[in-house]
C-alpha cells in the first residue's frame, strides 16, 4: 500500500516537473510564432512517445523480473542521483535556481529572433522546437513510467500518475497562459530526486540479490534515509555558503 | 552518423551526467552487493550508505569547485 502511494507520487511529481519544462517552451514558441505548427510538433512528439511506450511496455514483460529490476533500478539510481545532486546544490546555494520565467523569456526571445516563415503553411522552427522539447522531456517521463511500472508490475498505476500530472500541468498552463513560475520546481526536483534514488536502491538491490528487511516497507525506510542525508547535506552547504559570503548587515 | 552520436550523447548524459565518478561508484557498489548476496551474506546494508557517500562526495567536489 505505502509502496503504491510512493510509486504514484514519484511518477506523478517527476512527470509534472518534466511537463512544466516542456510547457514553458511550447507556450513561448506558440505565443510568439502561432499555435498551428507548434501544436503539430507537440502532437508528433506525443505519437512517437506513445509508440515507444507501446513497443517497450509489452517487450519488458518478457524479461525476467530480477534482471528487469536490476537494470531499471540501476538506471533509476544513476538518473535519480543526478537530480538529487543538482537539487542539493541548488538548495545549498551553490547552483542557481531553475527559473521558469527566465526560461520562458529566453525561449520567447529566440523564437522572435528566428527567421519567420511568411507564406509557408508550416513553420518548421515552431514545429521542431516544440517536437524536440516534448520528445526529450517526454522520454524522461516514459523512462520513469516504464521503469516504475515494470519493476513493480504496476505499469497502469505509473502511467495513470504520469497522465494525471500532464493533464494537471497543461490545464493550469492553459488557464494561466504563461510559464508556471509559481510551481516550486526546485523543491519538487528535490523530492523527485529522493524518490527516484530510493526506488533505484530498492529495485537495483533486489535485482542484485538483496533480500530487504521488511520487504516493500524497506522503501519507506530508504526514502527517509536518503531524504535525511540530502536535507543535512543541503543545510551544511547553506551554512558554508553563508560563512563564505556573509549577508551584508542591515542598517 | 550524426544521429548515432546524438543517441550516444543522450544516453551518456541520461545515465552518467555531470560526474562520471558517481556512475563508476554505483557500478562498484552494485558489484559488491551482488558478490555478497551470491555468497549467502546479507547485502542489504551496502547500497544505502554507498549511495549516501557518493552523493556527499560528488556534491562536495562540485561545491569546492564553484565555491
Amino acid at each position: 500500500m505505502s509502496s503504491n502511494v510512493l510509486l504514484f507520487l514519484g511518477a506523478f511529481l517527476a512527470s509534472a516537473v518534466e511537463a512544466v519544462e516542456a510547457l514553458t517552451v511550447v507556450l513561448a514558441v506558440g505565443i510568439v510564432r502561432g499555435w498551428r505548427s507548434t501544436l503539430a510538433g507537440v502532437a508528433a512528439a506525443a505519437v512517437v512517445l506513445v509508440a515507444i511506450v507501446a513497443a517497450l511496455g509489452p517487450a519488458l514483460q518478457h524479461i525476467p523480473i530480477s534482471t528487469l529490476r536490476f537494470v531499471v533500478g540501476a538506471l533509476l539510481l544513476a538518473f535519480g542521483l543526478q537530480w538529487l545532486r543538482k537539487a542539493v546544490l541548488r538548495a545549498g546555494g551553490f547552483k542557481p535556481l531553475h527559473d521558469e520565467s527566465e526560461a520562458f523569456a529566453s525561449e520567447r526571445e529566440q523564437a522572435g529572433a528566428a527567421a519567420t516563415a511568411a507564406g509557408k503553411r508550416t513553420d518548421w522552427y515552431s514545429f521542431t522546437v516544440a517536437f524536440k522539447s516534448v520528445l526529450l522531456e517526454g522520454l524522461e517521463v516514459a523512462f520513469i513510467v516504464l521503469g516504475f511500472g515494470s519493476a513493480q508490475g504496476k505499469l497502469g498505476l505509473a502511467a495513470g500518475a504520469a497522465a494525471a500530472a500532464v493533464v494537471v500541468v497543461v490545464a493550469v498552463g492553459v488557464v494561466v497562459r504563461g510559464p508556471l513560475a509559481r510551481v516550486p520546481e526546485n523543491a519538487l526536483k528535490f523530492v523527485v530526486g529522493v524518490l527516484l534514488t530510493s526506488f533505484g536502491v530498492f529495485w537495483g538491490g533486489e535485482g542484485a540479490g538483496v533480500a530487504w528487511p521488511g520487504s516493500d516497507l524497506a522503501i519507506v525506510a530508504l526514502v527517509g534515509f536518503i531524504a535525511l542525508v540530502s536535507v543535512a547535506l543541503a543545510r551544511e552547504l547553506r551554512r558554508r555558503r553563508t560563512a563564505l559570503h556573509p549577508a551584508p548587515a542591515r542598517a | 552518423m550524426r544521429y548515432v552520436a546524438a543517441f550516444i550523447r543522450f544516453w551518456w548524459s541520461f545515465v552518467v551526467g555531470d560526474d562520471w565518478r558517481v556512475a563508476a561508484g554505483l557500478a562498484a557498489a552494485f558489484a559488491g552487493t551482488w558478490l555478497l548476496a551470491h555468497h549467502g551474506v546479507a547485502a542489504w546494508w551496502l547500497l544505502p550508505p554507498a549511495v549516501a557517500l557518493l552523493l556527499v562526495a560528488s556534491v562536495a567536489r562540485e561545491a569546492r569547485g564553484s565555491g
